[in-house]
């Protein structure tokens, strides 16, 4: 009897110190864990949403749902566009959720909060639905991404064309948190950089349903450009009531700083024609992104926005990365995802860099005229590619602490 | 900045049309807490419901009845979506607030607050959250109308005529009329007025509807001005509830002038202090619970 619990006893020690040794390579924990942590109720859960849980467990499928033989799993959590639920949820999740990476993170507040938490516990965040770009410069860390795009490609494609063309003046509607900020201020410094004037801003809080106060101040500013630089729900309210206040017949141009297939949708072309804004992806661009985004429609009966796509994007790339590394550990994995070159339907030329940027290419988009769509989700044609390294903000103005200089 | 005699009329305008539909939904919850003691937290859902009964009715009844030209018009649905939803509401009343009016308040608002997040979860799976347009908008209401100061949406000059009206006639009703004074004495004393031929349980009953149906309607109003979405009551509640409070519990007159009032001063805060405008009204619930505890109308208990 004696002997037998001995033995058992060895047994177990033996069995420990063997795992223990596959841990150091590998994959810990037995499991490679994603988090989708996101709006999933409120005014920007169309963008992202379940739609974009849907894409990452596609890619998840796709991927083969086993990573170096062993599973990967998706969890997914609301956010509710709170940044301390957000850091809440991600702190739980790395510490007893044996969660290794964290993407989606629409909205600046809770993406900024989580990529904190995740540098404190060295887990990898790939943020492909919010906008700031404090996430690689002032905020940056060794364990962040920044994938689908940020405020200063929006302000730099979309911006420009419309100073370009005319707009000099501009007035900001501005979504009153990290994110409309910051893009007010990127857009402010293109409109200044290219001879156009600022001539105010107001602040609204995120998830405003009447907007006629700040469009009667917008239009009293006299400004040829009213920027609205929000998003989701907030955006298509907005445009809606520059309709009802004739804003756009009086001479002034509405544009939309953030825009995404779903809010062109909820317009409706007639509201939206003509409207022009940048973009990461759309769905019908060319063969690849058409497959990929079919199969998408199919499970979310709705085409994917550029954070969806991106979210497939993302996880695809780290799972891919993984392989690669032969383990799960962070620093490995991000050594593996910066040194590779990323191309596949959704990110041409993409490339991440040290400050966490993903660089890739950006679209100048216009939605179409009722007239030319031949299809439910036929809205948009593409103006303009601008290539990566064009669009985003260069690695030398980067002001992130990664970045050796 | 410097703030023109125009901006603060127009911006009062503005209030004013917001103000109208606070005032529409508080007097809803005042009629409903006045005669059934019920504090009804599914009022926001149903005025939800009111815009969706508009909206579907407008896009999609056709298609689902095989008749894809019929569209529900606006004026029909003016009509049809206060009906469904007030008969969706006297359902409710009958089947289960009934059972709860002899025990604490607190019971009729869980179970509200239950039946509004049941309703807002079906429509957000359905609908998502993003808000679908309504397009059904009457072209006689399109353009604008020049007020001297601003050129003013005829629809948003119409939706606040819509609201006084609704306003005023259910006030007049309720103080001024037999109808009115049954009700009231059917809450004082129900065994009384019983005793008077009076059948008190179906006058509760049309008491809830009539509040939820015209939430309804102002769903319905509300629908070409906002999107149509599974959360525009429940943003719109909590304020609403704030009117409810700051002008007195069951006072009508109370939650109507209340809830045009703080339309207008939460106008004003837009032009003066912006970031200040979602959190003013309750600002004021707080400075009038300080003063007087019973609300701006209310009668002290």
């Amino acid at each position: 009897m004696k002997w037998c619990i001995r033995a058992t006893a060895c047994a177990a020690i033996l069995g420990m110190a063997a795992s223990a040794g596959a841990a150091g390579k590998g994959i810990s924990d037995g499991v490679v864990k994603i988090g989708v942590l996101t709006d999933m109720s409120g005014v920007y859960s169309a963008i992202g949403g379940k739609g974009t849980l849907v894409a990452v467990e596609m890619a998840v499928a796709d991927f083969g749902g086993k990573v170096l033989g062993k599973p990967i799993e998706v969890i997914s959590a609301d956010h509710q566009n709170k940044a301390d639920i957000a850091s809440t949820k991600a702190r739980e999740w790395f510490d007893t959720g044996k969660v290794d990476m964290v993407t989606g993170l629409l909205n600046s507040a809770c993406a900024l909060a989580v990529q904190k938490v995740g540098a404190d516990k060295k887990r990898i965040t790939m943020n492909t639905g919010a906008g700031s770009t404090d996430l690689t410069n002032k905020d940056c860390t060794p364990y962040g991404i920044h994938y689908a795009y940020d405020n200063y490609a929006l302000g730099n494609v979309a911006g420009s064309e419309v100073v370009n063309h005319g707009g000099k003046s501009w007035f900001f509607i501005t979504a009153d948190y990290a994110f409309g900020h910051s893009l007010e201020k990127n857009t402010t410094s293109f409109v200044n950089k290219l001879g156009g004037k600022v001539v105010g801003s107001v602040r609204h809080p995120l998830s405003t349903s009447d907007f006629s106060s700040y469009l009667l101040q917008a239009q009293a500013s006299g400004a040829k450009v009213i920027g609205l630089a929000n998003a989701g729900g907030d955006f298509t309210n907005a445009v809606k009531q520059a309709g009802e206040f004739g804003i756009v017949q009086k001479g002034q141009t509405v544009v939309g700083m953030l825009v995404f297939d779903t809010d062109v949708k909820s317009l409706g072309l007639k509201t939206a024609q003509g409207m022009q804004f940048a973009s990461g992806f759309y769905w019908d661009r060319d063969k690849a992104t058409r497959e990929w985004s079919q199969r998408f429609f199919k499970k979310h009966k709705a085409m994917p926005t550029m954070d969806q796509a991106g979210a497939y994007s993302a996880t695809m790339n780290y799972l891919k990365a993984i392989k690669a590394a032969g383990t799960d550990d962070p620093d490995a994995v991000m050594a593996k995802l910066k040194s590779t070159n990323i191309s596949d339907f959704f990110a041409v030329n993409g490339k991440i860099r040290a400050d966490g940027r993903m660089v890739h290419d950006m679209y100048l988009m216009e939605v179409k005229k009722p007239s030319e769509s031949k299809a439910d989700w036929d809205i948009l044609r593409i103006v303009k590619t601008v290539p990566g390294d064009k669009a985003f903000m260069p690695l030398s103005e980067s002001t992130c602490s990664q970045v050796k200089k | 900045m410097e703030i023109s005699f125009q901006t603060v009329m127009s911006q009062l305008m503005l209030g004013l049309n917001n103000g109208a539909f606070y005032a529409v939904l508080s007097l809803g919850l005042a009629v409903i807490f006045g005669l059934l003691n019920i504090i009804n937290f599914a009022h926001g859902a149903l005025y939800m419901l009111g815009a969706f009964v508009a909206l579907s009715g407008y896009a999609e009844w056709g298609t689902l009845m095989g008749m894809p030209d019929f569209h529900l018009n606006y004026w029909a649905a003016l009509v049809v979506a206060p009906l469904v939803v007030g008969l969706l509401g006297m359902l409710i009343e009958k089947t289960m607030l009934s059972r709860l009016y002899k025990v604490d308040h607190l019971y009729g608002l869980l179970l509200t607050f239950g039946v509004a997040l049941i309703l807002q979860g079906v429509f957000t799976n359905y609908y998502n959250v993003a808000g679908t347009p309504y397009e059904g908008k009457p072209e006689i209401l399109n353009g604008a109308v020049n007020l001297g100061f601003m050129m003013f949406p005829t629809y948003r000059l119409w939706s606040i005529a819509v609201a006084l009206v609704v306003c005023f006639s259910t006030w007049l009703v309720i103080e001024r009329t037999k109808l009115g004074s049954w009700l009231r004495a059917g809450t004082e004393n129900p065994r009384l007025v019983q005793a008077f031929g009076i059948n008190v349980p179906l006058m509760i009953t049309l008491t809830y509807g009539y509040g939820v149906a015209i939430a309804a309607l102002a769903g319905v109003v509300a629908a070409p001005i906002y999107s149509v979405s599974p959360v525009m009551g429940a943003e719109m509640i909590i304020t609403v509830f704030a009117v409810v409070v700051i002008g007195g519990m069951g006072s009508i007159m109370g939650s109507i002038l209340t809830g045009l009032m703080l339309g207008m001063v939460e106008g004003l805060t837009k032009v003066i202090y912006p970031p200040a405008s979602s959190t003013v009204i309750f600002i004021m619930m707080v400075v009038v619970l300080l003063v007087k505890p019973s609300g701006l109308f209310g009668r002290e208990q």
